[in-house]
């Protein structure tokens, strides 16, 4: 009997740990859910007039002027997503002239664990047309659960402001045009 | 029955420890082209290697088989009189921090040509294991040498060889002279900003 309360100890041990564990590690954005709180350097003038945001500092992402953000997860240095870039710049074109879609759609980049001039290395080889941020620190990278990348989440943002995830998913996007279809779809656009 | 409740106990106990690790995380902001292929080896001491080289010392000569079609040799002196030479050593195949270093410096072939300079990448790992590992990272620009045998000479040679046989992640810029102009030790655990390379190499124009 003895025996068995001490195994039931270990176990209301490993339960206790577990519980640790698993709410010390910040969970990846979950549909339907909100994103972390985090915020992004104010980009440049072309890009502010992009998004549709001003002022100066810091933003965050609902802040967008759009009914549908989204993010790519990166980093210079994944071969993936080297990989994967001429076909993020293509989804930009595709929503760019579609006249219906281009004040609907944004698209942004955060460089994990990727300095300015890292970042800035990335955009310059790829040409990459939208604004990409650095997250040199992991800080963001942290918040989102780490996840490896690419990683694209897509945020509807309401018209009252508020925000919600409707797409959150590892890897690269198969075909431009279903993706497209996709956010579409999920984003009721 | 007391049997059965301790063996009850024991699978619940498993199970959890399982659950446990599911929910890890990935660090590092880790590549999916690796799928799940990369070893954690958790925080590493950041240092552990005595160094050898000074900035200004000769650096010194090797040579070392490289992951190619020909799997030819490669010589420091080869590139003396000709080329500034980047050396960057990463601690071992297969793990975090490494993984996602050098497809980070293929991208940017035209920065180490417009300084006139080469990479070379080397770890103490041995030919196979580094033909399978680059193949992950597309085609690679720069050679990928092997110091495996005898084991970590070349890192030793440098100072960078640590005590469980990896090597440090270090870069070491030598100019066409010979002489080390760039010593960076860096963190095990931290990817060395590439701007810092840049910086140096500004220098010796």
């Amino acid at each position: 009997m003895r025996k068995i309360s001490i195994c039931g100890l270990a176990v209301f041990a490993t339960v206790l740990l577990c519980a640790c564990v698993i709410s010390m590690a910040e969970a990846q954005p979950p549909v339907g859910g909100v994103l972390p709180d985090f915020k992004l350097s104010m980009p440049g003038f072309a890009d502010k007039g992009y998004l549709g945001i001003s002022g100066f500092g810091s933003f965050r992402i609902p802040e967008i002027k759009a009914k549908l953000v989204i993010i790519e997860i990166f980093s210079m240095y994944c071969p993936f997503c080297q990989r994967e870039a001429p076909n993020v710049n293509q989804l930009y074109e595709k929503i760019q002239q579609d006249p219906g879609l281009r004040d609907a759609i944004k698209i942004i980049g955060i460089g994990v664990g990727n300095s300015p001039y890292e970042v800035d290395v990335f955009k310059k080889r790829y040409n990459v047309p939208f604004p990409l941020f650095a997250d040199g620190d992991y800080s963001i990278h942290k918040k989102i659960g780490e996840v490896r990348t690419p990683y694209f989440i897509g945020v509807k943002i309401n018209p009252d402001g508020s925000h919600q995830i409707v797409y959150s998913k590892l890897g690269g996007f198969e075909g431009v045009d279903q993706f497209l279809v996709t956010m579409r779809r999920l984003s009721g656009l | 029955m007391k049997n059965r409740i301790k063996r009850m106990w024991c699978v619940m106990l498993i199970g959890m420890i399982g659950v446990m690790f599911l929910f890890m995380p990935d660090a590092y902001g880790l590549s999916d082209a690796y799928k799940d292929n990369i070893f954690s080896p958790g925080m590493l001491k950041p240092r552990d290697s005595v160094p050898k080289l000074k900035v200004g010392s000769r650096a010194p000569d090797f040579t070392l088989p490289a992951v190619s079609g020909e799997n030819e040799n490669v010589s420091l002196k080869q590139y003396r009189g000709k080329k500034n030479v980047v050396i960057s050593f990463v601690p071992a195949a297969w793990t975090p921090v490494c993984s996602d270093q050098w497809p980070g410096y293929n991208i940017v072939k035209d920065i180490f040509d417009q300084h006139d300079a080469v990479l070379l990448g080397i770890t103490v790992d041995n030919l196979p294991t580094l033909f399978s590992w680059t193949n992950q990272m597309g085609k690679l620009w720069f050679p990928v040498l092997s110091d495996f045998w005898p084991h970590g000479k070349v890192s030793a040679k440098y100072g960078v060889l640590r005590s469980d046989g990896t090597s440090e992640r270090a870069l070491f810029i030598i100019d066409k002279k010979g002489i080390v102009r760039y010593i960076d030790v860096h963190d095990i655990n931290k990817r060395p900003p590439f701007e810092n390379i840049v910086k140096e190499l500004e220098k010796l124009k």
